[in-house]
């Protein structure tokens, strides 16, 4: 090809930022789930640093409830890229007693990470976190930088964040606060579909249309699985599905459909009315319970 | 597909917020879920309309008080562009959030209530946008509704602008004038039935025809270092990529180049993107170079095409943009980055504080507050290479870091 004018801008801007950060800080830790998301951050990064590898490791926090088919995918992708892998558990942080499994009809792991992630900061003395967030998935994250300050307790100061300006990115910090990495800050979710088309990138077996065992509940698709908490009366049905977003089993809801291929998926996106969070239980808590947790460092 | 960033200005109530909120509905990029909950929320404070405003306000104090307190970054996109809108703030800490918003956009939407017209908070809009060089500038004359859709209204606000935009120094700014009203949804998406005098495009038609080449300021090619690649696998053993990100024209292998600071020529061997190797790097690429010459470059430094030198010195005048509640004053020193290029610079002196509204300058000024604008001279300690803000948006500019706090306290425009 002759020039590089037809690479898109996204791709462009979250190279940049991958560079930033390898330059501006010393222990970087790109933070791992199996979702779409950070499978595309790993790309970009490997985009950002070719022929070299990329500097600094993934670390999964793992709940315990992830769906198998993601925590198979990943121990493949690393082992294929050669990259290094850290694994914290939450159960751990259950069985130290630092965190108290929830009960009841909605519970889930999903907030008990953070305790988790914030111990293997310190464990680690990462100083940037980079993270899959984009800013159209939710409100509050609207409102994220892309280099975000967190203070020793893992704190969002929300109404207290730098000004970002040009293409400038301001990574000083003091010891002890890192900053929370967002390199694809401004891609939509269909931006995120269409990249990992055009890409060829390969991503787990349950973006895909599948036959599941679910239940119904709330308006939502709920999994069938030991992690869930279901009710005798939420009937179990088996039906085509896939997901959208992939966290916790307790806390991704599926949707019904046929798209088995990146191409139908891409389209069923372009074409649905649904955003993505909506698919996110915890979200429904209440409106503001993104912002609440932000605040005390989920991420 | 093409992205274009746009900022939005205007006062508090001026109607930011339900104007992007009219975009993302007439657009129908609001999902079911999202007009639930606004549906639920503009039921629960009592509103016998949709107030699209609860789309874009998103922390939990800006919707107790209805008012928008941080920036916040909006998508939608149609068939033809990938749209990001900020929408800012309109009250206290408005310049900073303004300056902000403009300096990653290159278009802004500037809010007019037709009721009040003109008035001072407009001229200050402006002058941001003039300062920051802002090409394609849209004012959205709004609430036509409430002024009957006057079309003898709407020519009095134009005529009251035009007189601002005689006092502007930038020349090659397109001005455009929409009468709307974002509650109603005239003219934003869908053509007004109220305004058949107003035979211009809509709001969101003049964005789908802007030609983002056309909108761009192109200064002349730039390369900083960002970051040095060195594999050492026996593969690429001798691998020594230079990565960054091109701002302005486009460099091509074969390109005589000088590397600053130190002046070594060369010439550019090969370009990457990833592991594909290109002829030309273009305009806002982040690419890895490689050179002929063995030469030691590291982050900070820049390439340039030879005959094409920037300005080297370690001493400038710069109009700055305060953002922070601790004062700027002559002596104080902080940490200069400029693109990805930091030094220490110290504020030799205040040369004059200038209002924003075009109503001239205060030329005795001890210390600057927050949201102050005036001419700076800087002294570094180590020179850089610059452009002039007026030839180059990119090499132009700086923020400057406060070395306690270590927050971004003021963004710099080299004159
Ligand atoms: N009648 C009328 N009211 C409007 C219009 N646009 C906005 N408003 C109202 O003006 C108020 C302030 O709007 P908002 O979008 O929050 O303003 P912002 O502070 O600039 O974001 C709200 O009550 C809106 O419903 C309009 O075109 N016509
Ligand atoms: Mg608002």
């Amino acid at each position: 090809m002759k020039d590089t004018s037809h690479i898109n801008a996204l791709e462009n801007e979250a190279v940049y930022i991958f560079r930033e950060v390898a330059a501006q800080f010393e222990r970087p830790v790109l933070l791992f789930s199996g979702g779409k998301d950070s499978i595309t951050l790993v790309r970009l990064a490997q985009k950002a640093f070719w022929p070299a590898k990329i500097p600094f490791p993934l670390m999964h926090i793992d709940t315990g409830h992830n769906f198998p088919e993601t925590i198979e995918f990943r121990d493949r992708l690393v082992e294929e890229l050669g990259l290094e892998l850290i694994v914290r558990n939450v159960q751990d942080s259950i069985d130290q007693g630092k965190v108290k499994e929830e009960s009841g009809r909605y519970s889930s792991r999903n907030s008990l990470q953070t305790t988790t992630l914030l111990d293997s900061i310190e464990e680690f003395k990462f100083d940037a976190c980079i993270g899959g967030a984009r800013r159209d998935e939710e409100k509050a994250r609207a409102k994220e930088r892309i280099f975000s300050v967190r203070d020793d307790f893992g704190q969002w100061d929300e109404r207290n964040q730098r000004p970002e300006l040009f293409d400038m990115l301001n990574g000083q910090i003091e010891l002890g606060q890192n900053v929370r990495v967002f390199p694809i800050s401004n891609w939509t979710e269909l931006d995120v579909w269409s990249y990992i088309k055009e890409e060829n990138i390969e991503i787990p077996s349950i973006y895909f249309a599948h036959k599941r065992k679910v239940f119904l509940r709330d308006g939502l698709i709920w999994s069938h699985s030991d992690y869930v908490y279901q009710e005798e009366d939420e009937e179990v049905l088996e039906r085509m599905v896939r997901f959208r977003t992939v966290g916790d089993m307790s806390c991704t809801a599926a949707v019904f459909s046929e798209a088995s291929d990146i191409e139908s998926v891409v389209a069923e996106i372009r074409d649905s009315t649904i955003s993505e969070r909506g698919a996110r239980i915890d979200d429904k808590r209440s409106e503001a319970a993104m912002e609440k947790r932000k605040q005390q460092g989920y991420f | 597909m093409e992205v274009l960033k746009i900022a939005t200005a205007g006062s508090v109530d001026d109607g930011k917020s339900t104007l992007i909120g009219r975009l993302l509905y007439d657009t129908k990029s609001l999902t079911t879920d999202k007009l639930e909950a606004i549906e639920k929320r503009s039921k629960k404070n009592g509103y016998d309309y949709l107030d699209f405003s609860l789309a874009t306000d998103g922390l939990v104090a800006e919707r107790e008080q209805g008012i928008t307190i941080d920036v916040a970054h909006i998508y939608f996109s149609t068939k033809k562009k990938s749209y990001i809108i900020a929408d800012t703030p309109g009250h206290v800490e408005y310049t900073r959030n303004m300056v902000t918003g403009a300096s990653t956009s290159q278009a802004a939407i500037i809010l007019i209530d037709a009721r009040k017209g003109v008035i001072e908070q407009t001229n200050r809009h402006f002058f941001i946008n003039n300062l920051l060089r802002v090409k394609e500038v849209i004012v959205a004359i709004n609430k036509m509704d409430l002024v009957e859709f006057s079309e003898e209204r709407y020519n009095e606000i134009k005529a009251d602008f035009e007189q601002l935009m005689a006092k502007r120094d930038y020349e090659d700014q397109k001005i455009t004038f929409i009468p709307v009203s974002a509650l109603k949804g005239d003219n934003v998406v869908n053509r007004s039935k109220n305004m058949t005098w107003y035979k211009g495009e809509t709001l969101l038609d003049h964005l789908e025809d802007l030609d983002l080449a056309a909108v761009s300021n192109v200064g002349t090619p730039r390369f900083p270092v960002q970051y040095v690649i060195r594999p050492k696998t026996d593969e690429h053993h001798d691998f020594r990529g230079f990565a960054g990100k091109i701002y302005g024209g486009e460099l091509s292998v074969g390109d005589e180049v000088v590397a600053l600071p130190s002046q070594t020529r060369s010439k550019i061997k090969e370009i990457y993107f990833h592991d594909k190797k290109y002829k030309t790097a273009s305009r806002r690429s982040s690419v890895t170079i490689t050179l002929e010459d063995e030469i030691n470059l590291s982050r900070g430094d820049m390439l340039v095409k030879a005959g094409d030198l920037p300005t080297i010195d370690k001493q400038f005048t710069a109009t700055i943009s305060w953002m922070d509640s601790e004062n700027l004053s002559p002596g104080k020193k902080y940490v200069l980055q400029h693109g990805v290029h930091k030094v220490l610079a110290k504020v030799a002196n205040i040369n004059h504080k200038i209002h924003p509204d075009y109503s001239g300058v205060d030329e005795k000024a001890d210390s600057l507050g927050m949201n102050d604008i005036a001419e700076v001279t800087f002294k570094l300690n180590k020179p850089i290479f610059y452009d002039q803000f007026k030839k180059h948006r990119t090499n132009g500019s700086f923020i400057l870091i406060d070395t306690q706090s270590n927050n971004t306290v003021g963004a710099g425009f080299i004159n």
